[in-house]
């Protein structure tokens, strides 16, 4: 566990005359959201340049009178504090920086007044087409017209026209009547994204967001323009006209795509996923996740889910294909695959069970090219939770060399798959033929065909766990929605399979607890939300494949450059 | 009481017979003469000169020039520019336009004088999009001073070295906002900065610390070197020091270009001895005395109030003919000195018409930036534009002063004021006018009403 950052310079500023102590930089925006209260805003947000362009965030501001000759501060003999200058003009909380004795107003009738007439002017030329808009829910311009809207129009003229249902690339698509012209997504392209492809084009009122011309908004980041409309101008092609937000339960999760562990919100109802977006860690993935990571929920209803107990070919049931699993592991010659892609607590078991089989353990490693921002080139999301868990002391390889060594040795006669295709990990037809697989797994392949028993587990939507991040961060994910009929956790299959009295997540933190040095004294439930530093010096000189990434820089020199 | 002569600094040559703009005729009546005495001073003099002159920039605030340049961070290590504001857009102003026309080498010198002052190695002359002609007069004249050793390497044989570039706009109001220029010479849209923290003297072209100074200003920065900046102090009033060129348009008998002492003439002595007075037949009604976004003053009104004369406070009370064409008093009574752009409506004209007109202007040239600024002045020239050519509501002057009232003071750049300090001001001297618009347009057209051209 790591200290917390030292405190940097505080300044105390005061907001509606509640004094508040900040470090220096904040602005009046962030200030003001640690006393609980909130500014309205459109164009501020917390990781992109700041433009002051929706002018939503005016408050009033003001400083201690200083005396010309002195310099010392002026008091107010009515009420014995110091004198406050008020600037006559109001200011943008987005660009107005916290400095020492900075005073705030954000309820006088002059900022009252502002939001007003901002609100006012975003609606005259917007369509209200709410009743139809897939934003209203989570709309910003909703939101902030019942609180300083004018519950009518004063507006008689005609609203100005523009361009309806863009395809600005694959995913996204624009409604430019919408578009309050805020530039959060030009300012993502560029800042974030690094692929500068949006852009305002005419003037004034008839500005218009549009793509530049030949290009396409289709970097994998492209979702995040969506997330960050305040309005219903961006709206996700594959989202659009699905479902209603407010009908939708929000399960915090962790994209598995890579070892970023980049943290998501999981959108349900009734058992189905609508959609994926990230949760705010500012040690992680700010704001932002990856495109790719979106569509993973999308392998939860896949035809080729695996949704039947078998054994030998036969549809069974859990205690017979345990037993049968049991019977072929007593043969010995016992080999375990484990997964980077199971959780910290899934790997515990494993260990278990290749502990009490005596088993050789093996993992296989997936890497792909990083992009530098939230995709590492560690595909596997939990490699750092086999370190931990003690599944594996070495980094793994790509294929299985050994594996399949040992079975041309005839060492291995048994081969206990968790979820890894071990095929596609290089074992061939031949080897194949000379093991019996116990394949514990989501989705059919090669290895679940050839299997002689098949326990069809959950994915990382239907169940509780912890993955450890790239940063050796553990963070954890829960159940969206219920597993399909057939499919059971891979946490009961492993314990019963290692004979261990584990039920759920609640109970097998209690033997990690116990057994896992390095996570000593934690719970299940007193992992925070935005997860927990681990102390990674025990395997600091591994030279892990991952290349820079958003908030992680490799401590040696990445194996695959990505 | 009779007018004063006018008082031509930088209309000194510009109309004499014979005077041309190439570099020839300048240097004959001493051109570039102040440049070769400036380069062999030091550069911090030249600045206390501006300093002392108490110049105020001629683009339409009236910031102190000296202030301006004192403003400058010249700690930073990094390049400081300088930016000609040649973006003359303001609706009634064509002052500098004359100038870069007839007398290109003035502001040239005035540039170049200004540069040495402040170590600029690089200035811009940000040139209107819709002035060609005025841009190849100024690329041929650089070429010759170039060429004569007064602007690029060693100037005058010195270690001083500073070149011009000029730049042509592409036609844009907003170009002419000093931070939007910036944007705009960066090769991006002219969306105006943010104030804090991008001033131009600390974060300006390229994040370098910039001056930017208007034409006209830059011109007098010649005079004040070659006279010294307590000479120039002397001319025009205090605090509104030097000369002032303006431009008057409209119904008037003699439009034009005049050039006088900073406050030592009034509307009234300007319009009717100047300008030769109203049209026959015609009264004067209204007139806009800083560039079209200044606060319209009617005739007949009266300004009453308290002004400082010297140590004591005078009490005034002025007719619109009796008001001091000076940044401070036009101030005093609630409108602006702005540009010099004088404009002049007689009695034919129809307040809600001209409008109608302006708000068309500052609909058209908000860069769109910003919300109020942006969404208000379109739904201004809207409502305008409906009352003059569709259904106008006796309720409509009300709104349309609300409108006016959201926007200025809360928009990123000035323009806010700009666009709506009219639709204030016309509905504040004319609100009659407005609120009987439906009435008035039902009326027969007045026959005695004669054709405007």
């Amino acid at each position: 566990m790591i200290q917390p950052a030292k405190p940097a310079d505080l300044v105390t500023v005061n907001v509606d005359g509640k004094d508040i102590a900040v470090p220096k930089g904040t602005n009046v925006i962030e200030a003001a959201r640690q006393l609980g209260i909130d500014i309205p805003h459109y164009c501020y947000h917390p990781k992109l340049t700041i433009v002051g362009n929706c002018r939503m965030c005016l408050i009033e501001m003001g400083l201690p009178a200083v005396d010309p000759a002195t310099k010392a501060p002026i008091v107010d003999p009515a009420t014995g504090k110091p004198k406050i200058n008020w600037m006559p003009r109001p200011q943008i909380g987005c660009g107005t920086n916290a400095s020492p004795g900075l005073h705030i107003r954000t309820t006088s009738p002059l900022v009252k007044d502002c939001r007003e007439g901002v609100m006012e002017f975003l609606l005259i030329n917007h369509p209200l087409d709410c009743p139809i808009c897939d934003q209203a829910g989570e709309c910003k311009l909703q939101e902030q017209s019942t609180g300083y809207g004018r519950g009518y129009s004063r507006f008689v003229e005609q609203k100005n026209v523009k361009p309806k249902r863009t395809q600005l690339g694959p995913r996204v698509t624009l409604d430019d009547e919408r578009c309050i012209l805020c530039s959060r997504c030009i300012r993502f392209s560029k800042e974030i994204a690094k692929d500068d492809v949006l852009g305002f084009i005419d003037r004034g009122s008839y500005s218009t967001l549009t793509c530049y011309p030949g290009r396409k908004l289709e970097n994998n980041y492209s979702l995040n323009t969506v997330d960050i409309c305040p309005v219903g101008a961006l709206t996700s092609t594959d989202f659009r006209f699905k479902m209603r937000v407010w009908f939708l339960k929000q399960t915090n999760s962790i994209d598995t795509e890579s070892s970023v562990g980049a943290n998501t919100v999981v959108w349900s109802r009734e058992g189905a996923i609508y959609r994926i977006t990230p949760r705010r860690n500012d040690e992680v993935n700010d704001t932002w996740m990856a495109d790719s990571g979106r569509e993973l929920f999308k392998a939860v209803k896949a035809a080729d889910r695996l949704t039947a107990i078998k054994v030998n070919g036969a549809d069974s049931e859990l205690d017979i294909a345990i037993n049968a699993a049991t019977q072929l592991c007593k043969e010995g010659g016992v080999a375990v695959v484990g997964s980077g892609r199971s959780s910290v607590e899934e790997q515990f078991l494993t260990k278990k069970l290749a502990d009490t089989l005596k088993a050789s353990t093996f993992l296989v490693s997936w890497v792909g090219q990083g992009d530098k921002l939230l995709v590492s080139a560690d595909r596997n999301p939990n490699v750092r939770g086999a370190l931990v868990t003690g599944l594996i002391k070495t980094l793994p390889a790509p294929k299985l060399t050994d594996l399949a060594a040992q079975i041309d040795a005839g060492k291995i006669r048994t081969v206990i798959s968790v979820g890894e295709d071990l095929a596609a990990a290089g074992l061939s037809a031949v080897q194949f033929a000379k093991i019996s697989v116990i394949y514990l797994g989501t989705h059919a392949n090669a290895t679940s065909a050839a299997a002689k028993v098949v326990i069809p587990t959950q994915s990382v939507f239907e169940k509780h766990g912890t993955l450890v991040n790239q940063q050796f961060r553990l963070q954890k994910f829960a159940q969206a929605v219920p597993a399909p009929v057939g499919t059971t956790d891979d946490l009961v299959v492993l314990a019963k399979l290692a004979g261990v009295a584990v039920a759920d997540v609640g109970s097998a933190w209690k033997l990690i607890a116990a057994e896992v040095p390095a996570l000593g004294t934690m719970t299940f439930v007193n992992i925070p939300e935005t997860g927990l530093l681990l102390d990674a010096t025990p395997w600091a000189a591994l030279p892990f494949v991952e290349g820079e990434t958003l908030h992680y820089k490799p401590a040696v020199p990445a194996a695959v450059t990505a | 009481m009779a007018a004063p002569a006018q008082r031509r600094i930088i209309f000194q040559h510009i109309d004499e017979a014979g005077y041309t703009n190439d570099l020839a005729c300048y240097q004959k009546h001493g051109g570039y003469e102040v440049l070769k005495k400036s380069v062999t001073r030091k550069p911090e003099e030249l600045i206390d000169e501006v300093k002392k002159s108490g110049l105020r920039g001629r683009g339409g605030a009236g910031f102190p020039c000296g202030v301006k340049w004192g403003l400058v961070d010249r700690k930073s290590g990094k390049p400081i520019y300088l930016i000609v504001n040649a973006d003359e857009s303001e609706p009634g102003t064509f002052k500098d336009r004359y100038i870069m026309h007839q007398d290109p080498h003035q502001l040239i010198e005035g540039t170049m004088i200004s540069c040495f002052a402040n170590n600029v190695k690089q200035a811009y002359i940000y040139i209107r999009g819709e002035m060609p002609h005025g841009a190849r007069i100024l690329e041929k004249a650089i070429a010759e001073a170039r060429a004569a050793g007064f602007v690029g390497k060693n100037i005058l044989g010195t270690n001083y070295s500073c070149d011009i570039f000029v730049h042509r706009g592409a036609g844009a109001y907003i170009c002419g906002e000093e931070t939007g220029l910036i944007e705009s010479l960066e090769g991006k849209r002219a969306n105006p900065r943010i104030k804090p923290p991008y001033f131009p003297a600390v974060l300006g072209l390229y994040q370098c610390p910039t001056i930017v100074n208007n034409v006209e200003t830059l011109c007098h920065v010649k005079y004040i070197i070659e006279h010294g900046g307590a000479e120039f102090a002397k001319i025009g009033t205090p605090g509104n020091t030097g000369t002032r060129i303006y431009c008057v348009s409209g119904h008037v008998q003699r439009p034009g270009y005049f050039e006088f002492e900073c406050g030592k003439i009034t509307m009234g002595q300007l319009l009717n001895d100047v300008c030769g007075g109203p049209l026959p037949g015609r009264k004067f009604k209204a007139v806009i005395p800083g560039g079209s976004s200044a606060k319209i003053m009617r005739f007949g009104e009266r300004y009453k109030g308290k002004r400082k004369v010297g140590a004591e406070m005078v009490d005034y009370d002025w007719a619109v003919e009796d008001v001091p064409m000076d940044f401070d008093s036009l101030g005093m009574i609630g409108t602006m000195g702005g540009s010099g752009g004088v404009i002049v409506m007689d009695d034919t004209v129809n307040m809600v018409e001209a409008l109608a007109n302006i708000n068309a202007f500052y609909s058209h040239e908000s860069c769109g930036q910003c919300t109020p600024c942006r969404e208000g002045s379109l739904w201004m020239k809207k409502i305008t534009t409906r009352m003059v050519h569709g259904a106008a509501r006796a309720e409509d002057a009300a709104l349309l002063k609300s409108v006016a009232d959201q926007i200025p003071g809360r928009t990123i750049c000035a323009f806010g004021e700009a666009c709506s300090w009219p639709t204030q001001s016309f509905i504040a001297k004319f609100g009659d006018e407005f609120k009987n618009y439906h009435e008035t347009k039902q009326a027969p057209k007045s026959t005695a009403a004669q054709p405007l051209v």
